[in-house]
């Protein structure tokens, strides 16, 4: 070690009360959610409903608290390079883990799509599976009649998808824009794109939400209707989920930048968002042509 | 090396430890809620080890005596879920907690508060679990591994309640991980290179890896598993286009890495034990980070070894079956390695080194029947017999757990700065190593004979071996409250004081700061030559 090693300061923050308070918003969710499940299913009455939203209060609560103590001490200078890249790097490993959840279901859709219905409609060794369980059962993709018999109607990638393929592109850009003019304190431009990109989140998800209705009302494709309906809920549906999440993430930026939180080299929430906003987007692509298109 | 300048601006003023209860709830600290791991770990480990004990039971003797047999599906099932998320996962986080920061020179994790919350997300998890055991319907009964359709089809209500726990463990484990990537890429004292880190280090950084890559495979398998429940949808129902055989595919390609996930922490242990002892550098340490991470990579294309019988194209059983063979050559590399760094060592046998020497042998034992099990043609054959079991009770018990033994019985005199009680620890060690033999060697023979796992009645030719079993698992157990007295003696700062470096031939930044270690350390970042 040659040249002279300055160790960065580093901040150990004091106890917090917030992590327990999470875990409690946790615990309410799960226990909550675990009898919601059960009562909406059985249509019976209980407490599940109430703990589940218990749980998602504290869970604000705690959100609200512990961002605002971030926010404070970002504000009042207590942060270094080093633990903005701390950060950055925690965020980009969290990305990778949604990446991960994702990859889980659309295993399932390859694995459905490649091997499981092929299978059933005898490929392989599989001829008597075919001939004995389901012998008028055809392996198409999209999935029109399950072997149980069950019909629905493909969607197709015209329409809606595509007008929010392009929303959603577009809004990728706008935040990337928007980002680029953080970085060069082009105040005006940072309100507007991040204005514009929350917009076109909301509009995707109005969007994404008529799409459910028509497939629900006119299409009969619903979460009962077998593997392509299972996939399509299931993907498009986190998806949605993670949209929104996005969205107030964004909200909640747009209130930040309004005052003035952000600087070119201090903006880890800006950057982690953006990049949360870029994350969706991939994922939507993918989902665009595994889902809707092929 | 010239002079490290450092400015630390804490907001954690107070050196010792503030006090009470709000201590351990709001810490920020990563002793304490590296102590609050182990604690967790330890009384989950007593509680699914309560549960073994009550299967053990049931299976001394031939026939249905004690408990009726959705209740003993119940305890399988839970006492598999607790000892691999609430006993050797949390112990590992909490071993991590303590020392990573000590051994790279760091003053506490990369996110502390965060790291709170991990913590304490696990025993609301497990409360739920647990709670559901008194429910009505009881709580799972479909095997830890919950395949479907015995979890969807078959399962009752409080399966809402297993998804959701699973769940929220996860979280806990996916930060938790986070935390020791982040901590591990960014937090290292100047200095400490990729190729100076401790080997304990090193493979906690691929172990995070592997949870944050597969505990979201989990979250998918078990959404999957509440949907087709709960909600009508047929990923793992035929008549939808489904099937259950892609749930098997999808809960091991968590499974599988999950497995190396409980074990590569204890490699690390072994790396960091069997030198000190020598007397000797570790033999090999590149070779032992290749391995490792050959390893991990490895154990993403080898997850239907697990399945073999279930139904899958010749081609695919030979793939998975050569994959999982290769395998045993980077762990042959790392046993070599502490045979070697032993060779014309001057050898000491302190608990530890007992601990690990047990380890070394035991361990070996389990990848070795886990070779049988790899080839698939023999593998017809082993399927959920007792032989299964016996693999990997040698491979988490006395690998996975003795490590995680010898290395509380290392690293505790530095925790406590005492020495803990040697001769309840040797107490402890033999008749832990002789139980632990009689309780899992015959399981191989029964299971060779074809004695089915996860049954609670069996055939009567298995009545001898299986009432020995028993008496082992007994022993076995009641050999663990050993341990519990000689971690309250040691929590309690009973013993002799001990030096800073504590073990003679012990190396490593956590030996050069006082014993006990101070609340904060490495306010300064340390030298490292």
């Amino acid at each position: 070690m040659a040249q002279q090693q300055v160790y960065e300061k580093y901040y150990v923050p004091d106890q917090s009360p917030w992590p327990i308070v999470g875990a409690i918003a946790l615990f309410l969710i799960a226990f909550g959610a675990g009898n919601f499940v059960v009562e909406q299913t059985k249509g019976e009455s209980g407490y599940g409903g109430w703990t589940l939203l218990a749980g998602i209060a504290t869970l604000l609560v705690m959100l609200v608290g512990w961002f605002r103590n971030q926010i404070h001490e970002s504000m009042a200078g207590k942060y270094s390079a080093q633990l903005g890249r701390s950060y950055r790097q925690g965020m980009a490993w969290f990305i990778f883990s949604e990446v991960m959840f994702f990859a889980a279901f659309f295993g399932a859709l390859f694995y459905a799509r490649m091997i499981a219905m092929p299978w059933l409609d005898g490929a392989g060794n599989n001829a008597m599976t075919a001939e004995v369980l389901w012998p008028n059962f055809e392996a198409v993709w999209p999935l029109t009649k399950t072997p149980g018999g069950v019909e629905t109607t493909a969607m197709g990638w015209m329409g809606l998808p595509l007008y929010n393929t392009i929303i959603l592109l577009i809004s990728s850009v706008t935040c990337h824009f928007a980002h680029v003019a953080l970085e060069k304190q082009q105040r005006g431009k940072l309100i507007a794109f991040l204005g514009v990109t929350i917009l076109l989140g909301c509009f995707f998800l109005t969007l994404q939400v008529e799409e459910y209705v028509h497939a629900y009302r006119e299409m009969n494709l619903t979460l009962q209707s077998g593997v392509y309906g299972n996939t399509f809920f299931l993907l498009t549906g986190f998806h949605g989920m993670h949209v929104t999440l996005g969205t107030i993430i964004l909200i909640v930026l747009f209130f930040r930048v309004l005052k003035g939180h952000f600087t070119p080299d201090n903006h880890f929430a800006f950057q982690a968002g953006s990049w949360y906003w870029h994350f969706v987007d991939v994922v939507w692509v993918m989902l665009f042509f595994f889902v809707y298109i092929l | 090396m010239s002079t490290a300048t450092t400015e630390l601006d804490h907001d954690d003023h107070h050196h010792h430890a503030p006090s009470g209860i709000k201590r351990w709830l709001f810490t920020t600290n990563h002793k304490d809620i590296g102590t609050l791991y182990l604690w967790f770990a330890f009384i989950m480990f007593l509680t699914g080890g309560a549960m073994a004990m009550v299967i053990r039971a049931e299976l001394f003797q031939p026939g249905l005596q004690i408990v009726d047999p959705n209740f003993f599906n119940q305890m399988t099932t839970v006492h598999g879920l607790i000892m691999v998320f609430g006993a050797v996962m949390p112990a590992f986080t909490g071993l991590a907690n303590w020392l990573v920061p000590m051994m790279i020179g760091a003053p506490d994790m990369a996110l502390p508060r965060m790291n709170n919350w991990s913590f304490w997300i696990l025993p609301m998890a497990f409360t739920i679990l647990l709670a559901s055991l008194f429910m009505e319907g009881g709580g799972p009964a479909f095997g830890w591994t919950f395949y479907a359709p015995l979890s969807t089809t078959y399962s009752n209500d409080t399966t809402a309640l297993f998804v959701f726990s699973v769940h929220i463990m996860g979280i806990s484990s996916i930060m938790g991980a986070i935390n020791v990537i982040v901590t591990i890429f960014n937090m290292r004292a100047p200095g400490m290179t990729w190729m100076k880190m401790p080997l304990f280090v090193w493979t906690w950084l691929i172990t995070a890896f592997l949870l944050i890559a597969v505990m979201p495979v989990l979250a998918g398998a078990v959404t999957m598993v509440l949907t087709d429940k709960f909600f009508g949808t047929s990923f793992f129902n035929a008549a939808g286009g489904g099937d259950p055989v892609m749930f098997q595919h999808i809960f091991w390609f968590f499974g599988h890495p999950e497995v190396y996930i409980m074990i590569l922490p204890a490699f690390g242990i072994i790396s960091a034990i069997v030198p000190t002892f020598s007397r000797k550098k570790l033999f090999g340490y590149a070779s032992m980070v290749y391995a490792t991470t050959s390893i991990a990579l490895l154990s993403f294309i080898v997850w239907a070894h697990h399945m073999f019988t279930t139904g899958m194209p010749v081609g695919a059983e030979l793939f998975f079956m050569f994959a999982t063979m290769l395998i045993s050559v980077p762990t042959g590399v790392k046993v070599f390695n502490w045979v070697a760094t032993m060779w014309r060592g001057s050898l000491s046998f302190e608990v530890p080194m007992l601990f690990a020497l047990a380890f070394i042998v035991l361990f070996t034992i389990g990848g070795l029947s886990g070779l049988m099990l790899a080839i698939t043609p023999v593998d017809f054959q082993y399927h959920d017999t007792y032989f299964v079991v016996a693999h990997f009770h040698y491979v988490l018990v006395t690998g996975a757990i003795f490590s995680i033994m010898a290395a509380v019985y290392y690293w505790l005199p530095k925790w406590t700065g005492k020495m803990f009680d040697v001769t309840l620890a040797k107490w402890h060690f033999w008749c832990s190593l002789i139980s632990v033999n009689v309780l899992f060697f015959p399981m191989h023979f029964v299971g060779l004979a074809g004695m089915p796992r996860r049954i609670p009645d069996y055939a009567l030719q298995f009545a001898d071996f299986n009432k020995w079993i028993s008496l082992g698992g007994f022993a076995f157990g009641l050999s663990q409250l050993i341990f519990l007295a000689l971690l309250i003696k040691a929590c309690r700062k009973h013993g002799e004081p001990v030096s800073d470096q504590v073990w003679e031939g012990a190396e490593g930044l956590e030996w050069e700061i006082p014993s006990p270690a101070p609340y904060h350390t490495f306010d300064t970042p340390p030298v490292i030559k």
